[in-house]
């Protein structure tokens, strides 16, 4: 290697390009994976008294952590700007409107409110240093919560998982198989659940979760 | 249907969020450009198939996406033990003679 490329490289500071996902201003003008859905209209058309509640959230802020918990600008830096501890294996953690689910022994996934990704992003590079990545999946994935009597139930027919208490706790995530595809399952509540969905196959989730839940009505909140 | 313990998740999971992926420890050459015709075939394509233990890569798929060893026998399946990528295995076949 020349002297040249050499002090090149010593002085040289991570390069990366970060574009803000839902800019005030004119741009592009995001749209949810299952906006034909309508699912605002069938909110306010709907059954009321179904065992099955059904809401998106849609346009929220994703951001996939991956980073060494040896490296401590990774761990401190995260705590320092989210508030909160990156949480240990298949447990997750909220603070605020954040919330933070452990996907693998080096990788998390942050959900924020969609206009503050961006800002957020910044900060967290800003605190971390070393061999450390963040990547805005925000346009990749939607959010789905299944509450209510029967969300147990539809979650049933849905997964093999062990959704039992005891294995499944309050706070828990798993990212494990969901009718034919895949999903990260977060127990947020008693009759609470949270699914994250890949934006391709949001509408065939959406379609399977009527099904799965006719039986029980199902009532989709806005 | 069975499980299978994942090292990275630390619980077990249903069989169909895994892959197997083939013998494991196959440590790729240091050097590939001195290795003779014989030698790189060898890495690339030959495989132990033995009657009886052996130690296979998988990869937890549709869970946290991590490769992992298993100690499987391959008469009866039964899977004697899974370790972490880096890891050595405790139960081999030199062992149970
Ligand atoms: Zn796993």
């Amino acid at each position: 290697m020349s002297e040249q490329m050499l002090a090149e490289q010593q002085t040289l500071i991570p390069v990366y390009a970060l574009m803000d996902q839902l800019p005030e201003t004119e741009g592009p003008r995001p749209e949810s994976p299952l906006c034909h859905a309508d699912l605002a209209s069938l909110a306010e058309q709907g059954s009321r008294e179904g065992g099955v509640r059904l809401q998106e959230q849609a346009l929220l802020g994703h951001l996939v952590l991956r980073g060494s918990l040896q490296n401590e600008s990774f761990v401190q830096g995260f705590a320092q700007v989210m508030g909160m501890a990156l949480p240990g294996a298949l447990e997750s953690a909220a603070a605020g409107d954040a919330s933070v689910r452990w996907i693998s022994p080096d990788e998390w996934l942050l959900i924020v409110p969609g206009k503050q990704a961006f800002s957020l992003e910044k900060q967290l590079r800003e605190v971390m240093a070393g061999h450390f990545s963040i990547a805005n999946v925000s346009g990749g994935q939607t959010v789905l919560v299944l509450a209510g009597q029967d969300a147990v139930n539809v979650l049933k027919k849905s997964t093999g998982y062990d959704l039992r208490d005891r294995n499944f706790p309050v706070g828990k995530v798993v990212t494990t198989t969901f009718a034919k595809t895949q999903a990260v399952i977060r127990r947020t509540g008693q009759q609470e659940w949270e699914l994250v969905v890949r934006r391709s196959f949001a509408d065939y989730v959406w379609l399977w979760l009527q099904d799965a839940s006719a039986e029980y009505g199902l009532t989709v909140t806005a | 249907m069975f499980s299978i313990y994942c090292p990275y998740c630390e619980e077990h999971r249903e069989e169909e969020e895994f892959h197997a992926k083939g013998q494991a420890h196959i440590a790729r050459p240091r050097d590939p450009e001195s290795c003779s015709d014989k030698e790189w075939g060898e890495y690339l394509y030959f495989r132990d198939n033995p009657r009886g233990l052996h130690h296979e890569l998988w990869v937890h798929a549709a869970g946290c996406r991590k490769f992992f060893n298993i100690t499987r026998d391959t008469q009866n399946y039964e899977i004697k033990e899974t370790y972490k990528i880096e890891a050595e295995p405790r139960i081999t076949a030199t062992q149970a003679q």
